[in-house]
Formats: structure tokens, sequence, C-alpha cells
């Protein structure tokens, strides 16, 4: 089953060795065969919101949410339930300084 | 009583487990196509099957196939997987007790407190989602889509319908027996005592499933302790009487037999823990002949290990209480107030209230009262404080 486990509330910053500890995680995360994909996020000032209505696209710079509520970036891991998951993100070192989400991803098939 | 009442009654938590169990821990579709497989019954028993629980667990199961089917037909997107458990055919009737699973699965704590309780109740008690609603003093529709939402993300987060691993199981198990004294708690504030005789059989269950674990008999014991004198907590009107004022003919001897052997059969196993501990206190009480015959010395000294084990401001008040009993009400007082984090607690203010009254320093005691009656939410309580502060001469 797959989980997608969402970063909140951390500066990366805050984490002095914070390259380090995520890749030493991610290492963890494929020994352990779970691992499916990773990536941070740039700052939400870097965010651009889009709506379409009636059919007219609008475009606006932002939102500026706070960084401590923004997603600062995910993993996505493949593991037997969430109590497989809630170990995993207690492994997170990101788990220290933020929040980690975990949400369980709903199957579809597209296409 | 019909005879599918008779085996639903009986055996319904251990059908509707076993039927999670089978469904990959679907909830919902378990209730759903038990209820179906007990209206089936209805209609067709003329005679009772040799083996009814079997009966209606295969019955279920092909409801839930019929239900899962029809699902899929009328949605798009194929989300509903018909899931591989079905080939093994005597998968079920090969079920043994699953009820613990449904226990723990219920008390995860990956779902809110709330919803463990409610769930708890629903599943593996029986209860209706009205008479839980009741119990907890909220709209049913409210505790029905508690009860929906948290079924729904144990089926869609998969939390594995299991008995926790080994190094899991202590913290697991303090949260099931959580789950179970809160709803006895709410039995006091909701004043049902039926809820109250459906958590001690909840509480007996699991004591009954999990046989080395003393903490979970100690939990009974406490239960039926606090219960042998629900009759005198309260006046016909339903004033709240205090343990010192209560009328102890009216303590229920044969319940507190019934909850010190379970207190002695869960020491004997030489494992003490708060449960245990709150159920000796309780014992202790229930020897007394009156309030001053009380063994304060042990009760003091059962508050102090249970303050070491679980320090909590509440537990620091109660020892305070007992100290007052043992050493006098100077002594209470000093020790009381060097609780902090209680100052919205309205027990706190009566409890000092108490002591400085006995002090004869009255205008304090006057003025801890009414702080004690600002706090109170519940009538019968704002009842008795009134009294107390209007007996200040």
């Amino acid at each position: 089953m797959r989980y997608m486990l969402l970063i909140y509330g951390c500066h990366r910053e805050e984490l002095p060795d914070a390259y380090n500890e995520v890749n030493k995680y991610v290492k963890e995360l494929m020994a352990r065969g779970v691992f499916l994909g990773a990536d941070p996020l740039h700052l939400p000032d870097t965010a651009t919101t889009v709506q379409v209505r009636s059919d007219e696209v609008l475009i606006t710079d932002g939102p500026y949410a706070e960084t401590h509520e923004a997603l600062g970036g995910y993993f996505m891991v493949d593991c037997a339930d969430l109590d497989a998951a809630i170990e995993l993100a207690s492994l997170c070192p990101l788990a220290k300084l933020g929040t980690v989400e975990i949400r369980p991803v709903l199957e579809a098939q597209f296409g | 009583m019909h005879a599918v009442e008779q085996v639903f009654r009986e055996h319904r938590t251990r059908m509707l487990a076993a039927l999670v169990r089978v469904l990959g821990g679907d909830m919902e579709l378990a209730e759903d196509s038990l209820q179906d497989a007990c209206t089936q019954a209805l209609r067709s028993w003329t005679v009772v099957p040799d083996d009814p629980m079997a009966w209606l667990l295969t019955v279920a199961r092909n409801k839930a196939i019929d239900r899962i089917r029809r699902a899929r037909r009328s949605l798009s997107v194929e989300e509903v997987p018909v899931p591989a458990f079905f080939s093994s055919d005597d998968a079920l009737l090969r079920a043994g007790d699953d009820r613990l699973s449904l226990i723990f699965t219920c008390c995860h704590p990956a779902l809110s407190l709330e919803a463990r309780v409610a769930l708890t109740l629903q599943a593996v008690a029986g209860l209706t989602a009205f008479q839980i609603a009741r119990a907890f003093l909220v709209p049913e529709s409210t505790m029905a889509q508690r009860l929906v939402r948290a079924k729904r993300k144990i089926r869609d987060a998969r939390i594995t319908f299991t008995v926790p691993s080994d190094h899991q199981l202590p913290s697991r198990l303090s949260s099931v027996l959580a789950v179970v004294y809160l709803a006895y708690t709410q039995s006091y504030v909701a004043s049902d005592r039926s809820l109250a005789a459906e958590a001690i059989r909840l509480g007996k269950l699991i004591a009954s499933l999990m046989p080395d674990e003393p903490e979970a008999l100690g939990l009974v014991a406490l239960m039926v302790l606090q219960e042998s004198r629900s009759s005198a907590r309260r006046t016909p009107s339903g004033d709240l009487v205090l343990l010192e004022d209560q009328d102890r003919s009216l303590w229920d001897q044969a319940a507190i037999t019934e909850g010190t052997s379970l207190l002695d059969l869960a020491l004997s196993r030489r494992s003490p823990g708060p449960y245990q501990l709150q159920a000796a206190i309780a014992a202790v009480h229930s020897q007394a002949k009156s309030f001053s015959d009380t063994d304060w010395d042990q009760i003091v000294a059962l508050y102090t290990e249970l303050a070491v084990r679980t320090p909590s401001p509440v537990i620091s008040l109660n020892l305070a209480v007992a100290v007052a009993m043992t050493s006098g009400p100077a002594e209470g007082l000093r020790l009381m107030d060097t609780i902090t984090g209680l100052d919205k607690f309205h027990l706190m203010h009566s409890a000092r209230a108490d002591l400085l009254r006995r002090l004869d320093r009255f205008d304090e005691a006057r003025t801890a009262y009414a702080r004690a009656l600002e706090l109170a939410t519940e009538d019968a309580d704002r009842r008795f404080l009134r009294y107390r502060l209007n007996s200040l001469p």
C-alpha cells in the first residue's frame, strides 16, 4: 500500500545537516525496499496559484503561507499498513523539527 | 426470544470480529453483511441449524460478496477490488477468536480518543449510535458521523486488523484500558448506569482474553469497586454525596467482595500498575466501617506509589487530601499549595476550602468555595458547593 509522507512545519535551515540527514533517511528507506520517491519543495514565496473560473485562467502570486504551515516536501513509500507507515515517519529526521502527515494513496486507474 | 436474536446477542462481537478479519478490515461492510445474514435467518430458520454461528457467518460472507459486486457495478472507476481472501472458502469457519484484534483496532492511536471510545462501544459492546450519543451528550447525527469516519479511516488508511506485536503491546494495551475507563467515568457524567455496566463487561472481556495482563484485571476491580458505591453517591434528587457523607449501608457488599477478589488475583501476579493501585485505594475505602475508620496510612502509601508511577496534579491533590487525614489539615494544605496546574479545576478549590474550614479559616474557605462554584459546570456539583458555602459560620 502506498502512503505519502508530507512534511510540514520546519525550515530546512533549522536542520544544520539537512542534506546528509535526509539522504541517510532515503538510503534507509531504500534498504528497507519501501522507497518510491521524495522531493523537497522551494519555499512558499515561490508559489503560484492557478484557478479557472468561467473559462478564465486566474493567476495569483502566492499564497504566502507561513513557512511553518506550508508543505515543505514529501516522501512516497510502499509498505504493509498504517503501523508500518507510522514507523517510517517516526524515523524521518524532519519529524524532529516539524510534522509528518501520513496520507494513504487512493489507488485509481487512470488512462 | 427468537433463536436468531439469541445467537446474535451471545455471539455478535465474535461474528463481527471474524467478518472484519476476512473482509480485510472493512468494518462497515462486516456490520452490514452480518445484518443481512440475520435478516435472512429471521425469514428462513424454521429449525435452528446445527452450528448457527457458522450458518450466519457463511451467509454474511456471501452477502458481503454481493455488496462488493453491486458497488463495483455502480462505479466507473474500479475502486473496489474483490479481495483475494474469498478464494479460501473455509477461512471464515476456521475462525478463532478475533475479538482482541477488534478491540485493538477500535482503540488504535491513529484514531481520536473520542472515536476510539465510540467505536469500541459500538463494535465490541454492541451499543447503538443513539445510545452512545446519549452517553456522550452529543446529537445522534454527530455520533453516527464520528463512527462512519473512524471506520472509513481504518479501511482506507489500512489499520491492520491484528493484535499488536510484543514491543508495541504495553502502550497499545494502555490505550485500550484508557478507552474502557473513559467509558466508565463518562457513565457518571451522563448518569447512565447501563453504560457503567457495559464498561465493566468490556473490561471483563479484555481481562479474560488477556489473562497475563494484571492491569486489565486491575481496571475491572477498580470499576467494580467504584460501582459498588453508585447508589450511595447521589441523593434521590441527584445531589452528589461525598465519600465521607455516604450511607455505607447502601454499598453493594457483593460487588465489594467481587472487586476485592479480582484485585487480589491481579496483585498475586506481582506486577502492579496504576489501575491496580487505584483499585487498592478503592478497596481500602470499601473495608472501612466509617470515613474516620479508614486506614489513611495505607491510602497515603498507595497514593504516594501512584504519584511516583504516573505523576499528575490530580493524584498529588488526592495525596494531599489523604495526608490531611493522617497528619492534619495544616500539613494537607501545605502540600496542596505546592500543586500547580489545577487552578481551573473546581475540585482543587473545594478540597482547599474544606481544609481551610477545618482550620477555622472561614473567610479564606468562603473565597475558595466561591471559586470552586465559579468553575463547576455540573448541576449536582454546584448544588453541593452552594450548600457547603452556606453552611460556613
